[in-house]
Formats: C-alpha cells, structure tokens, sequence
C-alpha cells in the first residue's frame, strides 16, 4: 500500500517528506466503522455507527458531552473494543488488535504528558519503543518540535510549560510517529480563547500540509465548523448526520442538529403550515430573520409576524433578538446597528424568505 | 532512497507483545494475576490465622489436666462472663473511653491550627511535628515516660519547682484513678496512653477540618454569627466525622495493648495482658482466644457507629 | 484573608505539640547521664561512657542485627505484594474490591496483640517451630499495607492517560511498566519501604507473639523494661531507636511530599 510505503522512506528526509502531501488516492477509505456498537453496563455509550472517514481528511466528531464521540475515539486508538461491528483501518480490520499495534496516534484532552520525561524524550518516546537509535530518534523528535515551533525546549519538564506548549508537545509526540491517522480528544478544550483560535489555524495548516487524516473530537459547534471537511454529528450514541460544515449548518437533518449546531429555531408543524407552509417541521436561521417595528412593510415575498421583543443580547458586531410571536419563541441575528433602539417590551415585526425555511425529517 | 530501518510496532511479534496482547484484551486477567500472590498471603497465611483463633475460641480446658478439648462448646465464653473475666473487660472499656476522650481535647487545638491557619513552611513543620512521632519507636516513647514519671523523675521534680506537689498528691489519692505514684497509677497510664495516640486523633480531625471550605465560615460570619458561635454550630459538627475516626484508633489500640500496662500503671490486668498471660504462662489458649474476640466485637460495633457519623470519610 | 488564630489557639496547640515531642528528649538526655541505678532528675552529671559499653555489648549487637535483617526480608516481601496489590485495585471496580481492601488494610486495624495470638496459634497448630522466619511472616504481614498505601496513592495520582498514551504509542504492557509506570511509583514506592523498615524495625506486640528464644532490638528493650539489668544500656539503645527510625521517615516525607503538578496533564 503507497501510504504504508512512504512510512517506511519518509525518514531519511523527514522535513521534505512531512512537508509533502501524502500520495493517497482521494476515496480511501482510512477509518471505517460498520453497525459499531459499545456498551458499558446497560449504557449504550455507541449505539450502530456507519462511519467512512476518508484519507487525507479533517474530521471532526462533533456532540455534546456523553454523546459517543469519545468512546468511538478511542475504538479507534485500540482503547475500547467494540462489543459488536467492526473497525477497519486503511481497509485492514482491527478488531482485538491492542492499542500499541496500531498505527494511529492519539492527542490527548489533558496531553497525557510523562511527567518524569524532558520534552525531547517525551517526543521520541514512541520511537524509542520501536528501538530507534538515540541519535536518529532525537533528531526526528528536534525536527517534529520544529513543527509546531517548540525549538528550544527540549530539556524542559512538561510541569514548566504553558498549557498552549503543552499541547504543542502532545502533537509533536503524536506526529513524529509518521501515523496514518492522528486522533485528537479535544484537544483544544483547555486552552483560553485566544490561544484556541491561534492552534485551530495552526493545526488545519499543520494537517494540509503533512495530508494527514485527522479525526477531532469537540464539544464546539464553532470550532467543528470552522476547521473540519466533514462533520458527523453524534447525540445519545449515535450518528445523525454526517456531512460539510455547510450542509450540516445550512440544512440540518433534524430537531437535534438544527439546534446544536449553531441555535436555530425549529417551527413546528402546526406553525409552518399556520405561515402558509406544509406542514413539516423546520428549522429558520436566526440571522435569516429581519426585525423590524410593527407595520412596517416587510421584503418582497417575506413571511411576517408580529410579536413582543423580550430580550436583546450584545454580540458585538451583531444583536440577537428574542421575541415572543403568537405563544412562539424565535431568535434573530441582526447587525448591531439595526436593533440599537430596541428595548425589550416593544412590539416588533419579524420576517423572512421563505426560501430559508429549511424543511427537516418529520418527528415520529 | 535509503531507508532506516525502522519495524512499524506491528512487525514486531515478540513473546512480550504477544503476552501484553493478551492481557490487554483481557484486563480482568491482569488485575487477578496481581491480586493472587496478595491474597495467598493475607486471606490464607493472614485471615486463616484469624479463623483458626476464632475456632480455638470454641474449645475448651481440661480443668484437671490443663489440655486443650478440641470440642466445640461455649462454656469458654461463659467464662468471660465470671465476675473477675468481665471486671478485666469492664475496666479495659472504661479506660479506653477516657484515653479517647483525653486524646480528642489534646487533639483538636493542635489539628484545628495546623488545617486552618498554619500555611507553607508552617504547615509543613506541623505535619512533620505531627507524623514523627506517630512512626517513632512505640516502646521508646513507653520507655520515655517511665523516665518522665519515675518517683525521683522529671515530672515530680518539676512538680516540685513550680510548688504543684501538693496537687499531684490529691490527684494521686483520688479513689480508683490514684496509686502510690504517676508510673502506677491508672491517671499514669491514661495520659501515657492518651500520648501514644494522639497523632492518630490529630491527623482525621485535621482532614476533616480542612475539607470544610473557608468560605462556609465566611457565611457563617455574614449570616450573623459570632466567631464562638460559629464554632460550634459550624466547625465542631463537621469536625466530627474526625473526631470519630480518630477514636477508631486510638480505642483499638488501648483495648489490644499489653505493653504499655506491664510497664506503668497499676498491677491489675487489662484486656491485653490477660490475652498474653493466658496463652504464655496459663496455657489456657481457648480462654485467651475467647478474650481476643472482644476487641474484635467491640470494635465491628464501634466500627458500624462510626460509619453511621462518617468517620470513613475522614481519613 | 483569613484572620490570625487567637492566642489561645496558639498556647493549646504550643503545649499539644510540646506534649507530643517533649518525651523523647528526656530519652536521649538520659543516655548521658551519670546515674547508674535510678531515674533522677535532673542528671547529677552528664558522661559518654555508656556508648562505648553498649557497644562493647554483644546482646546488643545480636538484637540489632537480628531487627535489620528482620526488618529488610519483610521490607521486601511487602514491596512486593503491596505493590500487586496497588497495581491491581488503583483503577479498578469489581465486586469485592472493597473486601480486599479491608483485607489489607485489617492487620494494622485490628489491634496487634490480635494479629500476634492468631499467628502463634496458627503456627502452632501446623507445628511449624517459631524461628528468624515466623518473625518475618508476622512483620510482613502489618507491613503490606504501608507499602500499598503509598503506591495506591501516587498510581491515583497520576493521570490515567499517560499509560494510555504509552500504549498508544506503541509500547506493550511491560514496557509501559518500566519506561511510565516504574518511573513514576520509584520515591513512593521507596518511601513505603522505608516506613515499612521503620515499622517492621521497632516492632513489639506481634513479635512477642512470633518469635521463639530469638531477640530483636524491641524485645530485648521489654525485657530490660520489665526487669531492668543495667539501665544506662538501655538509655542508649533507646537513643539508638530514636535515630535509626528517624531517618527513614524523615525521608520518607521528602520523597513523597506534594511534588507540584503532579502529572504532565497539569
């Protein structure tokens, strides 16, 4: 197999080699999962996962916490087996293969650091354990500590680094290994705003150009979004939706991913078809929405209706609106300016195209 | 290109990898081959010990010819309960209920300091202080207040200077606490007992003190409450549990001890002693195996009370 | 902050501690002293004398050695089986985990005498003679759970992931034990040998129990406690004690005391 092949070679010019795109066909398949299931006790922790992770893709894992994401990271590190379906990765199934037989490395939420190890040994302690030189391993460890801009603290403890370079150490210990897939347990979710939206470029820009595949795990819709080619998101064990960002923010699949995905209102039923619709459930985005005072004549072909404002909330750039219309709740998103007067009390007219009524999967 | 040699972990089939294969698909398997060599020694070696104790305590003495009857019989219980048996147990109870409740007045000040206002070094030095002696050698700290309460020694000679003998004769003619002088007397070896003790009261108490948050004293203040107030409506309740699971110890140790009685103190037996003298020199080994299941009564019951006020959370 | 304890808090504690570690510097005061037959005090003078004659002293000797070796065989037989047993209940939930924590846990719980009389009829029973190694037995057993008390405390500690992070990348399970694992349990598990020395080392109820016509330093000490032969030999033994048991706990502090953030996770 080419990507098992370059594993092999890219050592003798690691940086050349970690700077070049893998030669892996576009529709690899790199980490499939087939009716997966685990359960620990009577909790359904994976509930039948379909999964196809392409190689060479940002994928992210998406849900809130105790929703399975997690438990089917670590099925794929080896850390949990299955209790029935199967995993395969690169085609190769891995059932009941152990942790340290696989071919995949992990970024650990608290970056699992050895406190008794520098940063230097840290890095290569993988590569020790294949019974890699000293010389040759610390030299490929300089280099991955070169990559995520870590040079010069190689004799340093991880108790004396910054959360930000801790995590810098657990990628660098992770990539140095040559994976063919790289797991990350979110891996962003101890670090301070700032610092987070610095390492989410770092680690797309990172991952583009070694083409790694990379599968992340997150609780934030924000960061999923932004960073991934494709999301799957997960609630109560299961898959709901896998898709672009795009598709998975634009036209969610349900009452659960319209709503965890970036808050958008769902109209029930009754109310689409009340507002001239089917009626079908559908979810509206709030920034679709325009606000306006009562009778004031709304954009050509909107839908409208009129309601009381009860609270608005500063955004910066934006003011989200809510208003209570005819016993139901509706969020909008509008730029600061247009809301500046509004208090909450005041009647106000909301509208929209129907054309972003997007029409969701009936509730049984 | 030339490439390093380099065996992906998957390449290598060594006998460890294929042993750690097994055993990490296997985790119960681990966890067991751990726990046997552990449980060998102290289930068999240690709680078969115990039983077969427990079982001697069911036979009997032959009166006429001092053997052991290895029949089952409660006759050696009912012995415990001859007026002389039972006054040795009565005795041994009372004298621990004190030497607890003195540990826990001499504790607390000490455990109250070091959780709440002792910082750093401060605290560090008191947690020295405090566990030092808890590992220091048990029969010379017995040895060091055979000295201190000898007739000639330094407690009766500081008595002495500050004028306070006249005191420590009143204490000393006090019925049933009282003897000739401190080193037999029961109040002797009351405090003698209450200092070997006392780091195991201090520690529980100290922990448990330092799990109340300061901010639940703060609100006791800003609800109104004056500091003395405050005290006992707020700390002594939750310092409790400590209290508690110091006298675990400090209750075990008194009724199982046949050391510290031997060297001071009155010539009358207490519990331990009587354990010893009945299987060293009497023979009588069912009687003393029946002597030594009280401890382990009182102390299953004083266990399951402590429990029910939450000493098992303090330590 | 907080506000500053009240005097009297200071005076009650001051005395407690005073209480506490007074006595045994009556204990070390006294092996200098003159008096030969009783206890005065203070001192009528102060000499060194009384080294020299104990160490010229073969029982002393015997004892001595008997205790340090007594001491190293059930050092290193709890080590062991503390360690498994650490090893085997840090993570896990399983029923009867809680037993066999009690288990451990019972020897020191139970008084000594307990343990002792158990163990004498148990070894008579299976007529085994009491020698060097029924000590041995009795010492490890009260020793075992120092030693897992210690690793228990610091496997906890450490965070569970970097065993996992071993794994993952791609050490099997003995090499995780020597390369993660052994690293991180060394100064607790060396700090639980030396408390397990101390203890095994001035130990006296269980041995009573134990021991046949052998004396170790303690129960040479009894001896002359009960029937006194020469006291100032005594005075110095004890001082000997005092010092061999201060050292290993005194290190055992330092090696286990909170060494910042623990683990790499922070």
């Amino acid at each position: 197999m080419s990507s098992g092949a370059s594993d092999m070679s890219v050592h003798t010019r690691p940086q050349a080699a970690m700077a070049a795109r893998r030669l892996v066909p576009e529709d690899t398949s790199a980490v499939r999962f087939s009716g997966v299931t685990r359960h620990f006790g009577s909790v359904k922790a994976v509930d039948g996962v379909d999964l196809d992770v392409r190689a060479g893709e940002f994928f992210a894992m998406l849900g809130p916490s105790g929703s399975g994401k997690t438990t089917c990271l670590r099925l794929v590190a080896g850390f949990e087996q299955p209790n029935a379906g199967e995993i395969s990765i690169f085609d190769e199934p891995v059932a009941g293969s152990p942790p340290f037989q696989r071919a995949v490395n992990t970024v650990f939420q608290d970056y699992a650091l050895f406190p008794h190890l520098n940063i230097l040994d840290n890095v290569a302690y993988g590569l020790r354990i294949r019974g890699m030189v000293r010389s040759e391993r610390e030299k490929l460890a300089r280099e991955a500590l070169g990559l995520v801009k870590l040079v010069g603290f190689e004799g340093r403890r991880p108790s004396q680094l910054s959360g930000g370079q801790r995590q810098r150490v657990a990628l660098a210990r992770a990539l140095v290994n040559r994976p063919k897939v790289l797991l990350l347990d979110e891996p962003l979710g101890a670090l301070d705003l700032k610092l987070r939206e610095e390492m989410q470029v770092e680690l797309k820009t990172l991952q583009r150009a070694l083409g790694l595949t990379f599968i992340f795990v997150t609780h934030d819709q924000g960061e999923a979004l932004s960073m991934s080619d494709r999301v799957a998101v997960f609630d109560a064990g299961r898959i709901v939706q896998v898709g672009t960002p795009e598709e998975i923010y634009e036209r969610p699949r349900n009452r659960f991913v319209a709503q965890f995905v970036g808050g958008s209102n769902v109209l029930e039923p009754a109310i689409t078809a009340r507002l001239g619709g089917q009626p079908r459930l559908a979810s509206l985005r709030p920034e679709a929405i325009a606000v306006q005072s009562v009778g004031a004549a709304p954009g050509d072909g909107h839908v409208h209706v009129d309601g009381i404002c009860i609270e608005v909330q500063y955004h910066g750039a934006m003011r989200r609106v809510i208003a209570e219309c005819a016993s139901i709740r509706l969020a909008a998103l509008v730029p600061a300016t247009q809301a500046r007067n509004l208090l909450s009390g005041e009647a106000v007219r909301l509208s929209w195209s129907p054309a972003s009524l997007h029409v969701m999967e009936d509730e049984k | 290109m030339t490439s390093v040699a380099l065996d992906p972990p998957m390449a290598r089939e060594a006998l460890s990898r294929r042993l750690s294969s097994v055993l990490f698909a296997k985790r119960g398997l681990l966890v067991t081959l751990l726990l046997v060599p552990p449980l060998l020694w102290l289930g068999v070696v240690y709680v078969g010990s115990l039983i077969a104790l427990l079982i001697q305590s069911f036979f009997s003495i032959d009166e006429f010819s001092g053997t052991i009857v290895r029949e089952f019989t409660l006759k050696t219980y009912a012995e415990l309960l001859r007026p002389a048996n039972l006054d040795v147990i009565l005795r041994t109870l009372a004298i621990a209920t004190f030497v607890t409740f003195a540990s826990a007045v001499l504790a607390f000040p000490i455990a109250y300091y070091a959780a709440r206002y002792a910082r750093g070094r401060t605290k560090a030095t008191f947690y020295i202080a405090i566990v030092m002696p808890l590992w220091s050698s048990y029969l010379v700290k017995v040895y060091a207040w055979k000295l201190l309460l000898a007739k000639e020694g330094a407690v009766a000679w500081g008595a002495d200077r500050l004028g306070a003998t006249p005191m420590v004769d009143a204490l000393l003619s006090m019925p049933f606490v009282g003897g000739p002088s401190l080193s037999v007397s029961y109040l002797g070896q009351a405090l003698v007992f209450a200092y070997l003790w006392l780091p195991f009261m201090i520690l529980p108490i100290q922990a448990a003190l330092e799990r109340v948050p300061a901010s639940l004293i703060e609100a006791s203040a800003d609800l109104g409450a004056a500091p003395g107030q405050t005290f006992r409506t707020v700390t002594l309740p939750l310092a409790l549990p400590g209290v508690a699971a110091g006298s675990i110890f400090t209750f075990s140790l008194t009724l199982g001890d046949y050391i510290l009685p031997q060297i001071i103190g009155p010539s009358t037996l207490l519990l331990g002693q009587t354990v010893y003298v009945l299987q060293g020199t009497a023979g009588n080994i069912p009687l003393a195996a029946a002597f030594a299941v009280v401890p382990i009564i009182v102390m299953g019951f004083y266990l399951f009370a402590a429990k029910r006020l939450g000493a098992f959370d303090a330590f | 902050m907080r506000s500053k304890a009240s005097l009297k808090l200071k005076i009650a504690a001051g005395i407690g501690l005073l209480f506490l570690h007074a006595p045994l510097a009556f204990v070390i005061l006294y092996a200098f002293t003159t008096e030969e037959r009783s206890y005065q005090f203070p001192p009528p003078g102060l000499t060194l004398k009384w080294f020299g004659v104990t160490f010229a002293r073969p029982d002393v000797w015997n004892a001595l050695v008997l205790s340090l070796r007594v001491a190293t065989i059930a050092t290193v037989i709890a080590l062991t089986l503390g360690t498994m047993a650490a090893g085997a209940l840090a993570r896990t939930r399983f029923f009867g985990r809680e037993v066999i924590s009690l288990l451990i846990i019972l020897p020191i719980a139970l008084p000594g005498i307990i343990t002792g009389i158990a163990l004498r009829s148990a070894f008579n029973l299976l007529d085994i003679p009491f020698s060097f190694w029924t000590i041995v037995v009795g010492h490890a057993t009260f020793c075992v759970v120092v030693v897992h008390n210690n690793a228990i405390a610091r496997l906890r500690r450490l965070s569970p992931s970097i065993v996992e992070a071993s794994y993952d990348l791609g050490a099997d399970s003995f090499q995780t034990f020597r390369f993660v694992i052994l690293p991180n349990l060394g100064t607790a598990l060396l700090a639980g040998s030396m408390l397990a020395f101390a203890l095994s080392f001035d130990e006296v109820i269980v041995t009573t129990f134990t021991a046949g016509q052998q004396a170790t330093l303690p129960i040479w000490m009894l001896n002359e406690l009960i029937r006194p032969r020469q006291r100032p030999v005594t005075n110095v033994v004890a001082v000997i004690v005092i010092a061999l048991t201060f050292l290993p706990i005194l290190a055992a502090y330092y090696l286990t005391r909170e060494e910042g953030p623990a683990s790499g996770g922070g």
